[in-house]
């Protein structure tokens, strides 16, 4: 059993209640931060902690709050990113489902650490069942005195708003996250300046992924150092893995950094292997924007050691042989699974979501699109492959914020390594188009 | 649901106060942060975001129609035409796909009679297909209102479809 | 040399050094340089505050970022918004990686724009058309369908041809920023998001024609002069009036002696220098109604200047001596671009020293 820190009592009846939390130890942390520690010293804790932002890009999440510009008289801004919307990936989904208290809980002592008053939680709008979720457990931790004016005589104020959105993934990268909440369309913003100097409503502001939130009351409570203990490396602590596909047992899980993928995949305890009768063909590691990887890629190193559920190791041989931890959208795949479809649906996804501003994503991602679209229907000639091998690397890099790079990785990675797949389809459209026709020529099934 | 053009478009007194409310969680000279939430408010209400319905959420904010248009039209949940009493949005992203969505997702278009993005005729329900709703592992899903529809089989989808039509 | 300006900073762009102010873009700093070094901007639009950043065609290596910190940037970054750093070294046209960039953002602008060049009344002074000349492969790889839109008349002065729009968001800025009340704007996302104002209206203000100035592109086009002229037909004349809305300054688009349209002055930059009013625009067409100052200037380069230097044009060799053995005066009836300022009447112009 690996060690559980956000998800320690999940199990516990009524665990989204106030009542049921507070008995299982709840808002400690709080009091502890509040009564006992200076801002300054929760962030030289989370610091130690070592935490990495848990949204996907993996930016410790110390280094990021210890940026924040703090002049005076400006107000400074937390803002939670709950916009969860990466394919593969629904841990924050559950997280604050489940335990909304504890967000709550990261939120308090979040914002006491930034000097923020006034903290935004801002969710994907598909879930307003959540946002209901969270605003009643607003309401209960302000009824208890754990927000509001003077929070248990510190002299410390904080109000907590949630924000919906409205149905779009490029919110999830924060300052488009900060155009929506000021009540704008979701186009990132430029860079520089950083949030961190200019954010919400051009205040300094910091935006942390829920699951990084939610670690800050068990830090608070231990010590970044015990936080750091856990894991390996800079791969510290604990780390929820959405977990879908081709598995036994599909869910979040949460795992202590530096298990294997294959004890991830076949262990009991985890995804409890691929679906019977079925192998291992492909893993995506990472949320759909991460590169694919073979079974042997994913399982192995390129030097043969086992390949670890850890920021340094997925990330190990570069895109050449590996992958990105990224978000923790763990999505396996088996034999029956089709790379090209896959890909052509990924690419539909991140052509329907890219905002339009800037030229390489607005056409590239639609070009892609429609070119993997011919593909899979038996439209597709050999020098497609090339062309969208070519697409991909002029899109990568040159766009205004990551959604270019995510829309590019998984087209160039499925054809780097099932290159034989796409040619399959080309050159027998018929076969390959009908239903449920997947490729069974030579692969590594495991 | 067609809002009728000569009724008034006017908040309930209920959605008023709360929409006060919203208004009043920005800090002072930021009230166009409420615009989302009070489009959300307004679906409720009206079913769909008409320009007449944008045009009062503008007034709300005193801010420019336009601006509005610009973010309703920039997001996918709004509805920009009128839909049927049930809107079902299916997930038609990866992993629901992998789960068999799309054997799923046929059955239940061949069972209203209707594509993606259409009503059927008596009103009821208007499908719409979305992207990934973050709920990979409970796949294939779809979302009616708030509600979330997990693990879905054809079975399944006869079910929901019969209990919505009472 | 005269060492009292420390607050300037050192930049150096493809090789040629220049000292510009803290706080100065890097395509600032590199138009200070002039325009062989100056990259691309099809959205960047230096009068219009926010601009920028989005197009990607003024992308550039940052081969050092600063004397102190002379690492390289990991990615190019969009010139018109990156401030320079003392020391910093770019490189523009010097570094294969930024053409091959711009090569994919030309594509990528080009794929869906209709390419409707000989129909289109941008065509001669098009920013895009400049772009892909200069930085773009000679055919396209996009074999898909390519996105329309109906045409749309934003009142009576302007069209809105949003199949050709690259998405600059220059026409949004100026209407915020120099009109009272935005009526247009940005609908939809992606590659369907287009300049529209959702339900039909007018744009309607008096500094409303100033969008049709500032897109680089044919998408907003000045009704009373669509499909009237080609733009190397006419001659552009520097005037101005006593107007009491705007600055009055215009540049006059003279095909014969008929002012075919009116415009605001723009620099070498392709930038208006002061936004002028519809009544200037739109209504006030007639040689009388204006002071004339003289032929603006205009690059030679640029396809207007065209026939207007007979005499002392300077042809690559190759062309001349081909040229020398053909060469005819033209002889159309219908190009009047040949007459000389000097046919106008002589109390028009206003400083005529």
């Amino acid at each position: 059993m690996g060690k559980k820190i956000l998800l320690e009592h999940i199990d516990v009846p009524g665990i989204d209640t106030y009542d049921v939390y507070r008995k299982q130890g709840g808002y400690t942390a709080v009091e502890k931060a509040l009564k006992t520690m200076t801002p300054d010293s929760v962030v030289e804790e989370v610091k130690k902690a070592g935490v990495r932002g848990r949204g996907g890009a993996g930016f410790p999440m110390g280094m990021k709050w210890s940026f924040l510009a703090k002049p005076e008289g400006v107000p400074r801004y937390l803002v939670c990113n709950a916009d969860e919307s990466e394919p593969g990936t629904f841990k924050d989904h559950y997280l604050m489902k489940h335990i909304p208290h504890l967000l709550i809980e990261g939120m308090i002592i979040s914002s006491f650490a930034l000097g923020a008053n006034k903290s935004f939680i801002y969710v994907r709008g598909e879930l307003m069942y959540v946002i209901r979720i969270l605003e009643k457990a607003i309401a209960e931790a302000k009824a208890a005195g754990f927000l509001g004016k003077n929070i248990m005589g510190s002299g410390y104020d904080l109000e907590l708003v949630v924000q919906p959105g409205g149905g779009a993934y490029i919110c999830g990268e924060e300052t488009a996250l900060l155009e929506s909440l000021e009540g704008k369309r979701g186009n990132p913003r430029n860079k520089p300046p950083f949030p961190a100097v200019k954010g919400l409503y051009q205040c300094p502001t910091v935006v942390n992924n829920v699951e990084s939130i939610s670690t800050t009351p068990w830090i608070v409570n231990n010590g970044g150092d015990a936080y750091a203990a856990i894991g390996i490396g800079r791969s510290t602590g604990t780390k929820l893995i959405s977990a879908s596909g081709h598995i036994n047992k599909p869910g979040v899980y949460e795992i202590e950094l530096g298990v294997s993928v294959e004890d991830f995949i076949y262990a009991d305890e985890w995804c409890g292997g691929i679906r019977p009768g079925h192998k291992l063909k492909a893993v995506v590691a990472g949320g759909s924007s991460v590169p694919i990887l073979p079974a042997n890629l994913i399982l192995n190193l390129a030097n043969g050691d086992k390949r670890l559920m850890t920021y340094e190791s997925l990330s190990d041989g570069g895109f050449a042989t590996g992958t990105m931890l990224g978000s923790g959208g763990f999505i396996v795949m088996d034999e029956t699974a089709c790379v090209v479809r896959n890909t052509w649906n990924f690419s539909r996804f991140y052509h329907h979501e890219s905002c339009g501003q800037c030229s390489p994503c607005r056409e590239g991602t639609g070009w892609m699109e429609k070119v993997l679209h011919r593909i899979e229907h038996g439209h597709g000639s050999l020098h497609d492959i090339d062309l969208l091998v070519d697409v991909a690397k002029k899109i990568e890099g040159n766009t205004i914020c990551p959604l270019g790079d995510a829309a590019a990785w998984p087209v160039g990675s499925a054809i780097r390594h099932f290159r034989d797949e796409f040619e399959w389809h080309i050159k027998h459209p018929v076969e390959a188009t009908q239903p449920g026709a997947v490729y069974r020529g030579e692969m590594a099934l495991v | 649901m067609t809002t009728e053009t000569n009724a008034k478009i006017e908040f309930t007194p209920e959605r008023q106060v709360l929409a006060k409310e919203i208004i009043a969680r920005y800090p002072e000279g930021k009230q166009k942060s409420a615009l989302l939430p009070l489009l959300h408010l307004a679906q409720e209400q009206w079913g769909w975001t008409s320009p007449e319905v944008m045009d009062y959420v503008a007034g709300l904010l005193s801010i420019e129609p336009v601006e509005v248009y610009e973010v309703a039209t920039f997001y996918t949940m709004f509805h920009l035409d009128p839909v049927g009493k049930h809107v079902i949005e299916y997930c038609r992203t990866g992993p629901c796909c992998l789960m068999g969505a799309e054997d799923v997702y046929a059955h239940l278009k061949q069972k209203l009679g209707i594509d993606a993005g259409q009503t059927t005729p008596d009103g009821k329900f208007t499908l719409k297909e979305v992207e990934c709703l973050a709920a990979c592992g409970m796949g294939p899903v779809f979302q009616i209102r708030e509600q979330y529809y997990m693990h879905l089989t054809n079975q399944r989808v006869d079910e929901i479809i019969e209990e919505l039509s009472k | 040399m005269e060492d009292n300006k420390p607050q300037l900073v050192k930049v150096t762009v493809d090789g040629i050094e220049v000292e510009v102010e803290p706080g100065t873009t890097i395509l600032q700093a590199a138009r200070k340089i002039g325009p062989e070094v100056a990259p691309p901007a099809m959205c960047y639009y230096q009068p219009l505050k926010g601009s920028g950043g989005k197009c990607r065609a003024c992308l550039v290596k940052v081969a050092a970022g600063s004397a102190k910190d002379p690492r390289p940037m990991p990615k190019l970054v969009a010139s018109c918004i990156t401030p320079v750093q003392d020391g910093m070294v770019v490189e523009n046209t010097t570094s294969p990686q930024v053409l091959e960039a711009r090569k994919g953002v030309v594509e990528f602008l080009l794929i869906n724009h209709p390419l409707d060049c000989p129909v289109c009344d941008q065509a001669g002074e098009c920013d895009l058309q400049n772009f892909a000349f200069e930085h773009g492969a000679a055919k396209t790889r996009y074999e898909e369908e390519r996105r329309t839109f109906d045409k749309h008349d934003l009142g009576p002065y302007i069209q809105l041809h949003m199949t050709r729009c690259i998405l600059c968001y220059r026409c949004v800025f100026t209407a915020d920023q120099i009109t009272n009340k935005r009526v247009h704007g940005v609908m939809n996302r992606g590659d369907h998001a287009e300049i529209s104002t959702y339900i039909e209206k007018a744009i309607d203000n008096d500094f409303s024609g100033n969008v049709i100035d500032v897109c680089p592109v044919g998408a907003l086009t000045d009704k009373t002069y669509r499909f009237k002229n080609r733009v190397w037909f006419s001659r552009p004349v520097d005037a101005h009036r006593d107007c009491p809305t705007c600055s009055g300054n215009v540049t006059l688009w003279y095909r014969g002696e008929e002012v075919i349209r009116v415009t605001a002055r723009k620099n070498e930059w392709n930038e208006v220098k002061e936004f002028i009013c519809n009544t200037c625009r739109f209504e006030t067409k007639k040689t009388s109604d204006w002071v004339i100052e003289g032929p603006t200037k205009i690059a030679r380069s640029s396809v207007i200047t065209a026939n207007k230097y007979r005499a002392d044009t300077v042809k690559p060799d190759f062309v001349s001596r081909i040229a020398a053995a053909n060469y005819k005066p033209i002889d159309d009836a219908r190009d009047t671009s040949q007459l000389s300022i000097q046919q106008l009447p002589p109390e028009r112009f206003a400083n005529s020293n």
